[in-house]
């Protein structure tokens, strides 16, 4: 399926780039997993959130064609 | 007994500087006997270095539904009428106001207890990130463990 990927904070610097689209065939930790590797992320997934078309889901949710997903870093607002 | 507003929450992103005198002027409400309002001010410091400015950035899409869904959730489960918050994103200096938020209530302790919740849920789950430049010229993404 084709996922939107949307990075933010380090994870944007370590992927050098805003967004990019993939196609994948497994769950959101097995892209997680993929990207690290490609990206150099260094955060574990232990510590990213999941976001899928911009609501916080469990790791374990399943992905679908067209979905916005956003690997979230810890939040430091405030 | 003055006629009564509506009850009021609203948490907005902010690009530009966050006009705390107008928020307070919103919060004015006949039934309210209490104001609580918190403001986060960029500082100086941070783990022992000297910063020298902030870059907030969020995924403004996400973070205004979890911000609003925070300030609807304390609207309901505490005694309060009104409750506006704003945080900042983009470049910040020293001394500048990064996050307010502003609780009326008819009475203090469900104020403080709402502002108390509401700032502590923003810096819990609304997704920006603060990105640290230090007076020695380094930088840093803020991501707390």
């Amino acid at each position: 399926m084709r996922l939107q990927l949307r990075y933010f904070a380090s994870l944007r610097d370590a992927a050098g780039s805003e967004s990019e689209n993939v196609e994948h065939a497994g769950d959101a930790a097995s892209l997680y997993a993929l990207l690290a590797a490609r990206h150099g992320f260094a955060l574990p997934q232990s510590r990213v959130r999941l976001a899928v078309n911009g609501a916080f889901v469990p790791w374990s949710q399943a992905l679908h064609e067209g979905d916005e997903v956003v690997f979230l870093p810890p939040v430091s607002g405030g | 007994m003055a006629t009564l507003g509506a009850r009021v929450s609203r948490f907005g992103l902010n690009a530009a500087t966050i006009d705390v005198d107008a928020l307070r002027r919103e919060l004015e409400d006949p039934h309210c006997g209490a104001v609580v309002a918190f403001d986060g001010i960029v500082r100086d410091h941070h783990g022992g270095r000297a910063v020298s400015e902030l870059r907030y950035e969020a995924y403004a899409a996400m973070a205004e539904r979890e911000g609003q869904a925070i300030v609807d959730a304390a609207l309901r489960e505490f005694a309060v009428r009104r409750i506006i918050a704003e945080h900042r994103t983009g470049l910040l200096a020293i001394g500048e106001v990064a996050v307010h938020v502003g609780v009326a209530a008819a009475h203090r302790d469900a104020a403080f207890a709402a502002c108390r919740f509401v700032i502590d849920q923003i810096k819990e789950r609304v997704p920006i990130w603060k990105h640290e430049h230090y007076a020695d010229g380094a930088a840093e993404w803020i991501h707390p463990d």
